[in-house]
């Protein structure tokens, strides 16, 4: 994790990147790991109304340090309510009460797809992988999705090993198909680039490069034929507070738990 | 009405080998010393039903109880993989595990359904994920009133289930509060439930947003103090999130998995000693 010359890593560019797609005020259920440094960023910086819900129940969740799971008791003392999981599920995120869905992967493909199961076979895995958690209803129910996961080959792949969450299936149509209520993801933010998909093809293309980074980069990093969007732009560097913010938050050590995918 | 017993009565007179048990708590209450008295009585063959089957369901399986695993997040949390679970899955080690792979919402459903005596749980779920294709007990049904296309998935109905409570009263009845979960669900669709208890007190002062579990649908109640370690119980104590951390180089080895089992749960009498031990053993 080395330092540019702004004075921030990749890392915690991606991490402000995250927070800056969350708007005051959004109902936002969380992943544990870099969605949740993310999305508690946000409330401390320019979104303190934002709505956070982990799927252990907890609603308006308002931790003062970031939690390791997203069961740990400081979610359930400062939340507004504590329900069921099957409440949490049912009458919350199928009930389309979720502005957006704030989620990690293993593997991504070209239409947003996510894998967090296993790499390779299913019955006899290279690597198996925690699962999907809440994750599949997540990417089905929220009104759009975010996803951030780091920029590498292996994990921005031509075809996933398992498809845990939907994004938008084989392409336009799909999601309605079917009967996908959300809209699906609208942003992967990685630590290279933003990806957003076509309205027209329902594949990601870069939107925002961060700081310092090339196309030629995020290609580099990217296993299918990278797509550009027109007017691409540079984004912004953290600022002093967001940093600020950023360093606070993140237990020493604990590099903001880059866990691959899953929720719990 | 609820029996209060010693967990070992508990534990011996209910779960029997080859039966499907569902210890539930997501992430909090998490039934530990349940499960490390189903270690040292030697269960085998289970089918082990859980949500997140985290450090619980690693030492159970790595231990060698378990033949079947139904779930929908299998990791540590916020740590990484479960080793003992992989190393049972991939290589058979100590004894092959099979596996039952649902989601979060779909699992929930399932209990839903089993509590309320239903075949099956229905949502809009698995549609387009891979998940289904490998999950037997999950299929596509078309609304009889509207035509949509939703998932079923069936009834979760364990033989045993067992949570981990704050209190019970000496007439059996339990009062849990904090997160959740999905206890209530677990008891209620269960043909048979243990509940272990922080304490057992004279009187159950209700209190708002609590879950309360009649005597007259649990089996057995039993005190285990510190049960939930290293999840935690509400108001008693907090996670141990180092022992989260820790778990990870303990689990990766088969050896000082063993012999991590061996001192901690299978010479330790109860709770309390197990405790004891694992608070000798922790870093100062």
């Amino acid at each position: 994790m080395s330092a540019d010359g702004n004075g921030h890593s990749a890392a915690e560019m991606m991490a402000v990147a995250g927070s800056r797609r969350l708007r005051d005020g959004m109902v936002c259920f969380v992943g544990i790991g870099l969605p949740s440094l993310a999305a508690n960023l946000a409330r401390a910086t320019h979104a303190p109304g934002c709505v956070l819900i982990y799927e252990s129940g907890t609603i308006g969740a308002k931790p003062r340090n970031l939690p390791l799971s997203i069961g740990d008791g400081e979610l359930a003392e400062t939340a507004d309510a504590v329900v069921s999981v099957p409440e949490i599920f049912g009458y919350w995120l199928q009930g389309g009460r979720i502005d957006v869905g704030f989620l990690g992967a293993a593997q991504i493909d070209r239409h947003a797809n996510l894998n967090s199961t296993v790499i390779g076979d299913y019955d006899h895995p290279r690597v198996r992988l925690p699962g999907g958690g809440g994750a599949p209803e997540i990417a089905a129910s929220c009104r759009e999705t975010f996803v951030m996961l780091r920029h590498t080959p292996r994990t921005f792949v031509d075809r996933l090993d398992f498809v845990s969450s939907v994004g938008f299936g084989d392409g336009p149509g799909a999601r309605e198909r079917l009967g996908l209520t959300g809209r699906g993801v609208t942003a992967v933010i990685t630590d290279l680039c933003i990806l957003e998909p076509s309205p027209e093809t329902c594949r990601l293309e870069v939107t925002v490069l961060h700081p310092g980074v090339a196309v030629d980069d995020v290609r580099e990093a990217t296993g299918w034929p990278l797509e550009v969007a027109d007017g691409v732009r540079e984004g912004e560097p953290p600022t002093v507070a967001e940093l600020g913010a950023l360093r606070a938050l993140e237990p020493a050590g604990q590099g903001g738990g880059d866990r691959k995918g899953g929720t719990a | 009405m609820a029996e209060v017993v010693t967990l070992r009565e508990a534990v011996a007179e209910l779960v029997h080998d080859g039966d499907t048990v569902a210890f539930e708590g997501f992430t909090h209450l998490i039934p530990h010393a349940a499960g490390h008295e189903v270690v040292r009585q030697g269960r085998r063959g289970l089918t082990l039903v859980r949500l997140t089957p985290d450090v619980i369901y690693d030492q159970l399986i790595g231990m060698g109880c378990a033949a079947r695993l139904v779930f929908s997040w299998g990791g540590n949390p916020g740590v990484g993989s479960l080793h003992r679970f992989r190393d049972a899955f991939e290589h058979g080690w100590p004894v092959p595990l099979e596996i039952e792979e649902h989601s979060h919402a779909g699992m929930a459903a399932a209990y839903a359904a089993g509590a309320a005596n239903l075949p099956f749980g229905v949502l809009r779920g698995y549609a387009g994920t891979d998940l289904s294709q490998h999950t037997p007990s999950v299929t596509r049904i078309e609304c009889p009133f509207t035509g949509e296309a939703l998932a079923a998935v069936r009834a979760i109905r364990p033989d045993v289930g067992i949570v981990h409570a704050q209190q019970a009263d000496r007439a059996g009845n339990v009062q849990l509060w904090g997160i959740i979960g999905v206890q209530k669900e677990a008891v209620l669709a269960s043909r048979r439930s243990i509940v272990t208890v922080e304490e057992v007190v004279d009187e159950l002062v209700p209190r708002p947003g609590a879950v309360l579990i009649p005597s007259w649908v649990v089996t057995a109640v039993a005190a285990a103090p510190g049960g939930a370690h290293p999840s935690y119980a509400h108001g008693y104590y907090d996670r141990d999130n180092g022992f989260y951390l820790r778990w990870d180089a303990i689990s990766r080895d088969r050896d000082a998995f063993r012999a991590w089992m061996s001192r901690h749960v299978l010479e330790t009498a109860d709770v309390e000693e197990y405790r004891s031990r694992v608070e000798e053993a922790a870093p100062a």
